[in-house]
């Protein structure tokens, strides 16, 4: 099963820019919808798990490459 | 005699409906509870580059996560809300003496140590910028974009001279002590900064 997914490009933005870049795009998707954020930011690897705690949004997925973080996300 | 008498009834019954009325209260408060919302209340009090800051990080945050966010600006806090363009508010040489030592405005906030005559701040803010770490001029329009509530307080602007129209569009109404109480005990979390 493949998911699409949203691409929410935050690379080169730091705390807070990540969050509120993909607090932007979530806006515009509806509850369900998959969102994938690409992140250069290191805070964003404890950053983006507590957001998702207190948004209520799920965090599906959690990689690393090449400096690139990369997060899937399902809009509560 | 029989009136004494009524009257002393009178004043028992009063006692007695008061004890009610004070026991519905608890119960109605211990029923609903105050209860806290998903808020987060901070009140920025210090009006320094490096305390602003951070206080906007966590303003932009906290609404990224679904939060509902109040900044209470009072005192030295207030300046920061003050319009770029303004170089002096104030009512009376005092107050206007005073924000020419205290310039308004984020753009013109000074840091708490090593300020260096605007040195420090012009390096933060060139290594911020290599970081991409927004400037709190940009952040607060950021808050303010994500419905963060700033909210000034009355009680300085009326001590410092400074008129709504002397700080930037898109506040909510000024409020007195007892409005920014509530706004605390409904919130979660409560900060003093």
């Amino acid at each position: 099963m493949s998911i699409t997914a949203t691409t929410v490009d935050a690379r080169g933005q730091s705390c807070p820019g990540p969050l509120v870049t993909l607090h932007r795009a979530l806006k515009d998707g509806g509850p369900g919808d998959v969102f994938e954020l690409l992140a250069t930011d290191p805070g964003s690897k404890s950053d983006v798990p507590s957001w998702a705690t207190l948004s209520g949004n799920e965090l599906l997925e959690a990689s690393h490459e090449d400096g690139v973080f990369r997060y899937l996300i399902r809009k509560a | 005699m029989t009136v004494g008498h009524a009257t002393g009834n009178g004043s028992t019954d009063a006692t007695e409906l008061t004890e009610l009325i004070d026991r519905a209260l608890a119960e109605r408060e211990a029923r609903d509870g105050f209860n806290k919302k998903n808020k987060i209340t901070i009140v920025a009090w210090d009006g320094h580059l490096d305390r602003i800051w951070p206080t906007l990080i966590l303003s932009t945050t906290a609404a990224a996560s679904g939060m509902e966010v109040s900044v209470f600006f009072t005192f030295w806090g207030l300046f920061a809300l003050v319009k770029p363009e303004k170089r002096m508010t104030g009512k009376e040489w005092m107050t206007k003496a005073l924000s020419v030592l205290n310039p308004g405005a984020m753009k013109r906030a000074k840091l708490s140590r090593y300020n260096f005559a605007g040195m420090g701040p012009w390096m933060l803010g060139k290594v911020a910028e290599d970081y991409k770490t927004p400037h709190p001029t940009e952040l607060l329009e950021m808050a303010r974009d994500m419905g963060v509530r700033l909210i000034p307080c009355q009680m300085t602007m009326d001590l410092m001279g400074v008129k709504e129209e002397d700080l930037i569009d898109g506040l909510e109404e000024p409020i007195g002590a007892a409005t920014a109480l509530l706004e605390m005990k409904e919130s979660s979390i409560q900060l003093f900064i």
